[in-house]
């Protein structure tokens, strides 16, 4: 359902992706690892339509069409979903409000009816069951005052709203203790099903203890430069990145 | 989109307001004089008492000069252009059957259809067009409670002991140059007397609209809460789009009498210009409200229109354990200037107040709080909390803020908090990847900002007012 073919994205003179492939089917997990300043968030960025980044050749692929002249809004109503790293504060606007607009804009840019109120409300819980967060938190004003956990859970609650056909979670286990961990990936695996793609961006194997991937990936120096299963994952945690820089080198 | 796509984005959003209605007008020659006063003031058959009034605010005004601290600029108007009384001429009207149909359609288009305003929302309404008060509705309602809610004109001649009374009292003639002008030449306005421990049924509204071209706008609002009463007050304004600018000189005085709570909100959207700046409405308003003891007076205001605002509404505390407050959202795009804020004057002991005022500027304009608190010497354990915050869009805006603070007594607490912020992109793009689009995601943010403004206003208006909001910054990002 997604190809990336030979994706190039640079940020003013410099050239970040140097010619990604990826390609992420129906129902499949991917981890992409990779040391710091390898391009995953530049990844994750690009495929979600942040205009910061120009992409110079290659091409993004949805279903078989190009989604690059795409808006970021046209991109999230096709289903796809990005879990934020640092999620932004929007003062004054709450959780409900927020998660019922974004629900309602993309409901309608489908064609579909906006859900009503109580609709909306059953589904608000059924997802905040998921994630083991309380009423309360429906009322707050968006990630203001928020921890570290609390911003990640809000992320995956929303993405629970949304039911996205691609979720790509950027570096959603840093900053999280255990616990906070745990429930995320209970979120997660909660909205697993053959419709739903994953791609998760981390460090480290921790996070893929819990959310157990078909696929992982190094990304270096703006490629991707090793694939494997799951056993990759621990083999980095055991050896660290050097080896595979070697390797490339 | 690029930043200067979306700049330019702003340039195209349009006035919706802007039309004009072809309504046989009576007006007079352009041009300011004694003589011409009398005119107006025999056109409308005043009694001799308030034609005196005028010439003497008349010949006050003629002494004194424009102010000019105001952070505006603009090109002054030529007083003796414009024309000082215009009126629809069908006059007297006792139903809303008998309205020029052409302004009923007015009324539609402005969203504002009388007659459901009347079945559906329970709001009286009084509207009035260019100089003079055409309707006013609920007035059987109201009448039953003893409330008294007519136009300004029927006020001086149904109810002259009362104006005489208050007119002019809160803010007398020689307070400064608009409220002269406006003592001399206004034509109408509304006039409304809540009795004594009567709580107001419904929302009192009125709704302004200039369409004449070459005139001015001066209308005159008198507020009387009497004591234990309590009032909500709303007030609306456009005008049809013009290349000339046209003149606004408002005067609205409140008087909350012992125990009295009035709720004053406007929602102002007056033709602001084009982007480039040409035309639009000066508005030049005076409003200031006086509490007397345990009294309440609260100014919400939601700002988009204009193209120059110029605009304080005050609260003397006079009375002790009064409370004054101040809500206010003024969008300033494009070329538009606001200089708006308020006056807290703390005279009684125990007294308080608030101030919020939240400025969002777009465009290359620019947005000016400008606010006094002062406690006078009485003022024991008088209280203040002032938070003036200002939003950029875009980096060829300005924001400004003036804060003045005078305590003369030592009891006396002030608080002021002030925050300036860009709408990030990030935050943009944080919706946008959500699935909302620039402008839905603009609005959500703006009207997030807004929320403790917007909160203040009557239910129904708060839906309009978050909409205006949305339409003022139609795709001004940067």
């Amino acid at each position: 359902m997604l190809e990336i073919k030979n994706l190039h994205a640079s940020i003013g003179d410099k050239e970040i992706l140097r010619g990604v492939n990826l390609t992420v089917k129906p129902g499949e997990v991917h981890a992409i690892m990779g040391p710091n300043g390898s391009g995953k968030s530049t990844l994750s960025s690009v495929i979600a339509g942040r205009e910061d980044y120009e992409v110079t050749s290659g091409d993004i692929l949805w279903d078989g069409q190009s989604i690059l002249e795409l808006a970021p809004e046209q991109r999230a109503h096709l289903g796809l979903f990005l879990s934020f790293q640092y999620p932004v504060e929007i003062p004054g606007v709450s959780v409900s409000n927020f998660v019922k607009t974004a629900l309602n804009a993309v409901r309608t840019a489908r064609g579909e009816e906006p859900l009503d109120a109580s609709a909306m409300l059953k589904k608000m819980r059924e997802a905040l069951q998921l994630l083991e967060m309380d009423k309360g938190f429906l009322s707050r004003s968006l990630n203001e005052g928020f921890s570290g956990g609390e911003k990640k859970r809000n992320e995956i609650f929303q993405m629970a709203m949304l039911e996205p056909r691609l979720a790509i979670l950027d570096e959603t286990d840093s900053g999280l203790d255990i616990d906070a961990l745990r429930i995320v990936a209970q979120g997660v695996n909660g909205l697993r099903s053959p419709k739903a793609s994953f791609v998760v961006i981390t460090h480290y194997q921790r996070l893929l203890d819990y959310i157990v991937p078909d696929v992982v990936h190094v990304l270096y120096k703006g490629r991707i430069v090793k694939t494997g299963d799951k056993t990759l994952a621990q083999d980095l945690e055991v050896r660290g990145y050097d080896w595979i820089k070697k390797e490339v080198e | 989109m690029s930043q200067d796509e979306l700049l330019h984005e702003v340039t195209a959003s349009e006035y919706k307001y802007g039309f004009y209605s072809d309504v046989e007008t009576d007006r007079i020659a352009a041009g300011l004089s004694e003589d011409v006063i009398r005119m107006i003031s025999a056109k409308k058959g005043e009694p001799e008492w308030m034609t005196d009034w005028r010439l003497d605010a008349y010949r006050v005004w003629k002494e004194m000069t424009e102010p000019e601290w105001a952070n505006v600029h603009y090109e002054k108007p030529d007083f003796q252009a414009i024309s000082y009384y215009a009126a629809p001429v069908k006059k007297q009207i006792n139903s809303l059957d008998e309205l020029d149909p052409e302004l009923l359609k007015t009324f539609e288009k402005l969203g504002i259809s009388l007659d459901e305003q009347k079945r559906l929302s329970g709001v009286a309404m009084d509207v009035v067009v260019d100089s003079v008060s055409v309707a006013t509705t609920f007035k059987k309602t109201l009448a039953e409670k003893g409330i008294i809610f007519c136009s300004m004109s029927e006020a001086i001649q149904e109810h002259p002991e009362m104006v005489k009374k208050y007119l002019g009292t809160v803010v007398p003639k020689s307070d400064n140059f608009y409220a002269a002008l406006n003592s001399a030449v206004f034509t109408d306005g509304s006039f409304c007397y809540i009795p004594k421990g009567v709580r107001c049924p419904m929302e009192l509204s009125t709704y302004f609209r200039i369409n004449e071209a070459g005139t001015g706008q001066f209308e005159r609002t008198l507020l009387v809460a009497d004591e234990d009463s309590y009032v909500s007050y709303l007030e609306g304004c456009t005008a049809p789009q013009r290349d000339e600018n046209q003149l606004h000189a408002a005067v609205v005085e409140l008087v909350a009498l012992d125990r009295a709570e009035i709720k004053y909100s406007t929602v102002q959207n007056w033709y602001p210009g084009d982007s480039e700046g040409k035309g639009g409405v000066y508005n030049f308003v005076t409003k200031r409200g006086i509490c007397e003891s345990h009294a309440k007076i609260s100014w919400t205001q939601v700002e988009t229109g204009s193209a120059v605002t110029w605009k304080y509404p005050s609260c003397i505390l006079k009375g002790d354990h009064s409370v004054g407050e101040f809500y206010s959202v003024a969008v300033t795009n494009h070329r538009q200037q606001a200089d708006t804020g308020t006056k807290m004057i703390h005279l009684g002991r125990h007294t308080k107040s608030t101030i919020i005022s939240k400025g969002i500027s777009a465009g290359r304009s620019h947005n000016t709080y400008r606010g006094l608190v002062r406690m006078g010497p009485r003022a024991e354990h008088a209280r203040n909390f002032s938070q003036c915050d200002s939003l950029l869009m875009g980096d060829r805006c300005g924001a400004h803020t003036f804060p003045y603070i005078e305590v003369k007594n030592a009891t006396a607490r002030t608080e002021h908090e002030a925050t300036t912020s860009k709408i990030g992109e990030d935050q943009i793009f944080y919706c946008q990847q959500r699935g909302l689009d620039m402008e839905a995601a603009i609005a959500l943010i703006i009207n997030g900002y807004a929320k403790d403004v917007l909160n203040q206003l009557p239910m129904e208006f708060a839906v309009e007012a978050q909409k205006l909001l949305a339409i003022s910054l139609e795709g001004s990002v940067g």
